[in-house]
């Protein structure tokens, strides 16, 4: 399954490594990355592919939460055909 | 790739606008499962509840965290037991309810509805069973939810019926009033009930479904503010009634993704999503707040039945191209206790339960949890009902009274149910007493649908 990781919060050094540090150590890979930092706002949007049989959903998750914790921001992980239902007809 | 405004504006609606799936329900008919003798039929009907439903509960969290959605509730719904309990020699059907609600509470699910009676045209001996158990059943189980059907566009209204649920309404808040009545709040009569509705108190597996159904129940009013309040300052109502409908698109999707998923993963058919706006009693999730959006001083002042059949129709408008089946009550739900902008504009008086009967014209369900002063006479609360249902009867929808006597307290006292259910100040009814006309009895003639004016 192909998954949105989305991260926001104050732009702070090293935000990008950790997140794709997580999914690296989940065995997951990052297909796709759109990021911008507008004044000191960072917004990261990844989308990133699940194989469903290596890698847990909830331990990305944990992993990210950690991340989330370390650089105050706020991380989303999300199934990526909730953003294809609600904004593509 | 998708637009970032778009994944910034989803996650948005569930991290701050309190976007959810509301509930998942399972229907399960327990058709194969009657018997003459009780308890026999109160076995059967545990062992397929539980066989049928055994997974309902993790498939839902599973999509929840998967997903990333938050599906509050998973929730089953059964025949409704008056049909069930038909052939029963003997008449204590309380044991069902004892086997549901067992049931219910090692599924891990919060409430299991049908606990029901159809008798818009008349009873069986099984309607009579289930009605006259109703207060009972509902002070021994936890998880129970009861409707009764009273009436119809096509069968008129059965009078004899409104008469009894009266008596049960106020029955069932007296054995429960140490519990702040919340039998009362468990228990729905409806005019023209939907067999399809995955919301409770009101939802029951009908006799036209299939063996099992899965069924969801979308909401979202704190989106549908939100989409208001940042786009919809100084446009015309036409453009409001458009920014909801897309509103409410979006939200129904998700919905149909939800419900599309539980349907594949648990391999029982897909029913409908019903694309209600259910509020919480979280500040934000109202739909008193979205009318008070559109312009409106506060809730309940002239102009609020107009915004909200525009609410209501736009939902309807927005959702129905969204999903491919829709069903249930569909539309804006407005329960007092349940929604912070309603308690807050009852309190002040804004709010009578006259204005919320003309509402219930328009919207999609009726007198909703609404919390009446303990002494109320049970034909007060008849005539409510009959007033109620003869709106839904006349104009071809759904409409439902859950009233909540709260025993021992008056106008100005409030009941606390806590979670869903909220908090209700009590609100006056009118004087006057309609006992004669309720003590009559019989059969209220089905309206004529033609000659409409």
């Amino acid at each position: 399954m192909n998954a949105i990781i989305s991260v926001v919060g104050k732009d702070s050094v090293g935000i990008l490594s950790k997140v794709s540090c997580a999914c690296a150590d989940s065995g997951v890979n990052i297909v796709e990355v759109n990021q911008s930092v507008l004044r000191d706002m960072f917004a990261m949007l990844m989308l990133v592919e699940l194989n469903k049989d290596d890698v847990a959903i909830d331990e990305l998750r944990e992993k990210l939460a950690k991340v989330e914790k370390e650089t105050n921001t706020k991380i989303h992980v999300m199934h990526e055909d909730i953003f294809n239902s609600m904004h593509r007809i | 790739m998708l637009e970032t405004r778009d994944i910034l504006e989803t996650i948005n609606m569930i991290d701050n606008e309190n976007l959810d799936v509301r509930t998942i329900t399972m229907g399960i008919s327990l058709l194969d499962c009657m018997d003459e003798d009780v308890d026999k039929a109160s076995v059967k009907v545990y062992d397929k509840v539980c066989r049928y439903a055994q997974d309902l509960v993790k498939t839902g969290e599973d999509i929840e965290k998967e997903y990333g959605i938050p599906i509050i509730n998973k929730r089953i719904s059964v025949s409704p037991i008056g049909m069930i309990a038909a052939p029963c020699q003997s008449k204590n059907v309380v044991k069902f309810a004892k086997s549901l609600d067992k049931a219910a509470g090692e599924l891990g699910v919060n409430f299991i509805g049908g606990y029901s009676a159809l008798v818009q045209k008349g009873f069986s001996s099984g309607d009579y069973a289930v009605i006259d158990s109703i207060p009972e059943a509902l002070d021994i189980t936890e998880r129970i939810c009861s409707s009764v059907n009273i009436g119809s566009t096509k069968a008129g209204l059965n009078m004899d019926a409104v008469k009894m649920m009266g008596k049960v309404i106020k029955q069932t808040a007296e054995r429960t009033a140490d519990r702040d009545c919340i039998g009362a709040a468990k228990l729905v009569v409806f005019c023209n009930a939907p067999e399809d509705n995955p919301f409770m108190a009101g939802a029951f597996h009908g006799t036209g479904e299939a063996d099992c159904v899965i069924n969801v129940g979308v909401s979202g009013p704190g989106v549908v503010r939100a989409a208001l309040a940042k786009n919809g300052k100084d446009k015309s109502i036409d453009e409001i009634a458009d920014l909801i409908k897309r509103t409410a698109f979006k939200i129904t999707r998700m919905g149909q993704l939800v419900a599309k998923e539980a349907s594949r993963r648990l391999c029982v058919p897909f029913g409908i999503v019903d694309l209600s706006l259910a509020p919480t009693p979280a500040v934000g999730d109202s739909v008193a707040y979205i009318l008070e959006e559109m312009g409106l001083e506060t809730c309940g002042c002239h102009g609020t039945t107009a915004a909200l059949a525009l609410l209501n129709d736009a939902v309807k408008k927005g959702g129905v191209m969204a999903s491919s089946h829709v069903g249930g009550l569909s539309g804006a739900f407005i329960p007092v206790s349940e929604d912070a902008g309603m308690i807050a504009a009852a309190k002040k008086g804004a709010l009578d339960i006259t204005k919320l009967e003309s509402m219930t014209a328009v919207c999609s369900v009726g007198l909703d949890m609404i919390v009446v002063p303990g002494d109320i006479s049970e034909e007060k609360i008849s005539a409510i009902i009959a007033d109620e249902a003869a709106i839904g009867m006349v104009n071809s929808k759904t409409t439902a009274v859950r009233l909540i006597p709260a025993i021992g307290k008056n106008a100005g006292d409030e009941l606390s149910f806590g979670g869903l259910l909220g908090t209700g100040p009590v609100m006056p009814v009118r004087d006057g007493d309609p006992s004669e006309f309720i003590n009559r009895c019989g059969r209220l003639p089905a309206p004529l649908q033609s000659l409409k004016n």
